[in-house]
């Protein structure tokens, strides 16, 4: 049994993890911090009893949002009434079936009523009730259920999962990205364990998660990003452990430029100081002297904050009188140990940025992955070089004219075979006894991809036309 | 080559996907010697494959060319040989991620069939995972173990000839998910669960009749299933060409000017002036409309 102890170790709910709550169709990522409070569908619930639980526990909702683990989960058989009409020819919509008030219901609910009983008295003082047919009395039920349910279900976060969430949620934040989409786009790219993918995304992060749950560890991710940093909220909610990371690089997309014409000084921290060192000045003290000033310049920063808060300074000089001294020369022990830090993490900086270049300076990555709100034809063009010929690759975009542009640019210029411009169209359905049709409501558009692969592009012969056979295929299959 | 992993060059063993153009593609086992014919003239396998790299544009006898890729288990799906039914990529996408696949999940399957579904399930569990898939006519699991070979993911997959329904898939409480892909799925429900770790895991049922969805919802709920939801995914395709539509002519007209009138013609109209040139997509005259309903539940910790 000692050994029962070891293999829940890895499912049981730790301080700190990454969780996903779900009810119903609901769900809400967030992390476990002792004595924070969340709040998830109109309620507020504190974490603290789930941990050391198991992955996957349906919790109740008690007061002051604790939350308890329910004991059983065959409650169903509280509401059996066996009685039922044939048809509504006799239901009659006089808006007063219901006994109950508003505020009978809501002395219930003061009271600690389970939501069981208080469904139970719902339907007691329904007097239309036992004339609805069997298939309306069910639904009834579902119905009540679903307003007066307090459960809440701890899951593991998972690509599906985090996916239906923000999709669910927030779509505007993935460019209405759809799930059955993010998962065309994880197949079309051939994504998976030890490969060198490129990703550029501006999804908070899920498509980078995705690709990265994908290859497990193994292999290599570079984002490619915009602005001043790579956006990875989404990555977080994955909860991946730390050695994903070492696979994860990022490489500032406004460099893509200097790095393809091979003018790229990785020494330098920003476009501008690009500028200053220029490209012959690339020695270890051209690159020092950078460092410096940037230091120095982050050493100003600090002291024009602190002279804000001079007074209460001053205060604690009258105060301490003689203290001053020393803390003048705490001071100045504090800017230095900043310095020295802003030295460390822009020398890191510097090594991530070299890194990433040199993954990608052999122009020979293995996938390429692109879902933005940018548009996607140049961002394509532009980090299409970086794949290795016969590669896949798989554009995201919210519309398709965008990607009509993209389709037309890569045909003119060559060097990409199988080009597929699609969408995907997503049916849910209802599966009951008597009962079964596909689900009222679908979603209008998850957005459109394209997808191909490279080849190489012969530069010894010319762009010459096509050989008479093909040509005559081609008419043949148009035609 | 491997379907788990890129290589650059082409060497003798290896298996090629010939690209012919329009998404027509074959696949070629590269052998020292061997031919191919291709309707643009012969391949030589010694002089114009091995050692070339993947991607690259063959020219054939007849002086036509083809480009060469490299292996993925998606041209696999549109190149291999039918011995039945097969899943395409659309469903096989939805599947990979619904059943949460990843590097080093164990996955249990039924029926291998042709294949096409068990390569992008060991591409995506590779190098950790394992694959255990059970195929009840004989000479299918022989001729598919072959091909694992070929393909060199042997070492990732095990092939049992065995009834699912009757046997079950040959091992207990090891598998993350199970993909039933059979006649009669809700006989092999209880097998499923039985291979599942005992922590849970997913599940996912192809039907391609509503009857044995319903079926198939039943007996996951009698079992203990939860989450049973079915759906249905269809690709669209788009053909991206031009079009050209004419406009009519309404005759003269008085109340402009006719240097207005001269402006408003669309600079592309030259030849025709009656007509409007736009860029667009157009469906395809007939597309898959069904190809089976995909249900998924989560089996959960016993």
């Amino acid at each position: 049994m000692a050994q029962n102890e070891d293999d829940d170790y890895e499912y049981r709910i730790k301080e700190g993890d990454h969780i996903v709550l779900k009810r119903g169709d609901v769900y809400k990522a967030v992390q476990i911090q002792r004595k924070k409070k969340v709040i998830f569908e109109k309620q507020w619930i504190l974490l603290d009893n789930v941990v050391g639980h198991l992955y996957s526990t349906t919790f109740e909702i008690a007061s002051g949002g604790t939350l308890q683990p329910k004991e059983d989960k065959e409650t169903e058989s509280s509401t059996d009434v066996k009685v039922a009409g044939t048809d509504n020819r006799n239901i009659v919509d006089d808006g007063k079936s219901q006994k109950l008030t508003r505020d009978d219901i809501e002395t219930m609910k003061e009271q600690g009523l389970k939501n069981e009983e208080i469904i139970q008295q719902l339907i007691d003082n329904s007097s239309t009730f036992n004339n609805k047919t069997e298939y309306a009395q069910d639904k009834y039920i579902k119905k009540k259920k679903k307003k007066y349910e307090n459960t809440v279900t701890v899951l593991k976060p998972t690509c599906r999962i985090i996916a239906m969430m923000y999709h669910g949620r927030e779509p505007g934040k993935i460019c209405h990205l759809r799930y059955d989409t993010l998962a065309q786009m994880l197949t079309l790219g051939n994504i998976h364990a030890g490969s060198k993918v490129l990703v550029f995304e501006t999804c908070a992060g899920l498509v980078l998660g995705a690709v990265m749950e994908r290859m497990g560890g193994y292999g290599s991710v570079i984002q490619m990003y915009p602005g001043g940093g790579p956006v990875r909220a989404g990555v977080e909610c994955f909860g991946f452990p730390a050695h994903f990371h070492d696979m994860l690089h990022e490489f500032p997309i406004c460099h893509v430029n200097a790095l393809l014409a091979g003018t790229l000084d990785t020494g330098a921290k920003d476009p501008t100081a690009v500028r200053w060192l220029g490209t012959t000045e690339t020695s270890i003290i051209a690159e020092e002297k950078h460092l410096n000033a940037a230091a120095e310049q982050e050493q100003i920063q600090p002291e024009a904050e602190r002279q804000e808060g001079s007074p209460a300074d001053e205060r604690m000089e009258t105060n301490t009188g003689g203290d001053a001294g020393q803390d003048r020369e705490k001071l100045e022990r504090e800017k230095r140990q900043e310095a020295k830090e802003r030295k460390v993490k822009l020398e890191e900086k510097r090594r991530k940025l070299a890194a990433a270049a040199a993954l990608l300076e052999g122009r020979n990555a293995d996938g390429l992955v692109i879902a933005s709100q940018f548009h996607p034809c140049s961002v394509l063009l532009g980090l299409i070089k970086f794949l290795s010929p016969s590669r896949p690759f798989v554009v995201f975009s919210q519309f398709k004219e965008t990607l009509i542009e993209c389709y037309t640019k890569l045909k003119e210029q060559g060097g990409t075979v199988n080009l597929m411009l699609t969408d995907t169209w997503l049916r849910h359905y209802q599966v009951l006894p008597d009962r079964t049709h596909p689900l009222l409501l679908m979603s209008g558009g998850g957005g459109y991809l394209l997808s191909g692969m490279t080849v190489a592009t012969d530069h010894s012969e010319p762009p010459a036309e096509e050989p008479a056979p093909k040509r005559q295929k081609v008419k043949d299959s148009e035609g | 080559m491997s379907f788990i992993e890129y290589s650059n060059l082409i060497q003798d063993g290896d298996v090629a996907i010939v690209h012919l153009g329009h998404n027509s593609v074959t696949a070629v086992k590269v052998q020292h010697g061997a031919q191919t014919q291709t309707r643009f003239g012969v391949i030589r396998h010694s002089t114009d494959l091995i050692g070339q790299r993947y991607g690259c544009k063959v020219t054939c006898s007849k002086g036509g060319w083809v480009h060469v890729l490299h292996p993925t288990p998606e041209l696999w799906t549109v190149a291999l040989p039918h011995r039945t039914q097969i899943l395409y990529t659309t469903d096989i996408a939805m599947v990979t991620m619904m059943l949460e696949l990843k590097p080093g999940s164990v996955v249990c399957e039924s029926g291998t069939g042709s294949g096409s579904l068990s390569h992008a399930i060991l591409r995506t569990i590779a190098p950790t995972g394992h694959l255990h898939t059970v195929e009840f006519h004989q000479q299918r699991a022989e001729k598919v173990v072959e091909e694992f070979k070929e393909h060199r993911v042997d070492h990732l997959v095990t092939v049992r000839n065995q009834d699912v329904c009757k046997d079950g898939f040959g091992v207990t409480g090891v598998a993350d998910a199970v993909f039933l892909d059979i006649p009669s799925p809700w006989e092999a429900v209880g097998h499923a669960k039985a291979a599942m770790k005992k922590h849970g895991g997913r599940l996912c049922s192809f039907s391609p009749c509503i009857e044995q969805v319903q079926r198939t919802c039943q007996a996951l709920t009698e079992r203990g299933f939860e989450e049973v939801r079915t759906l249905e995914v269809l690709l669209r395709v788009h053909n991206v060409r031009p079009v050209t539509l004419q406009l009519p002519d309404f005759g003269p007209d008085s109340s402009s000017s006719s240097s207005q009138a001269t402006e408003e013609a669309p600079p592309s109209a030259a030849p025709n002036p009656a007509s409007l040139k736009i860029k667009t997509t157009t469906p395809p005259r007939e597309m898959p409309g069904h190809t089976g309903y995909l249900t998924f539940a989560t089996k959960p910790r016993t």
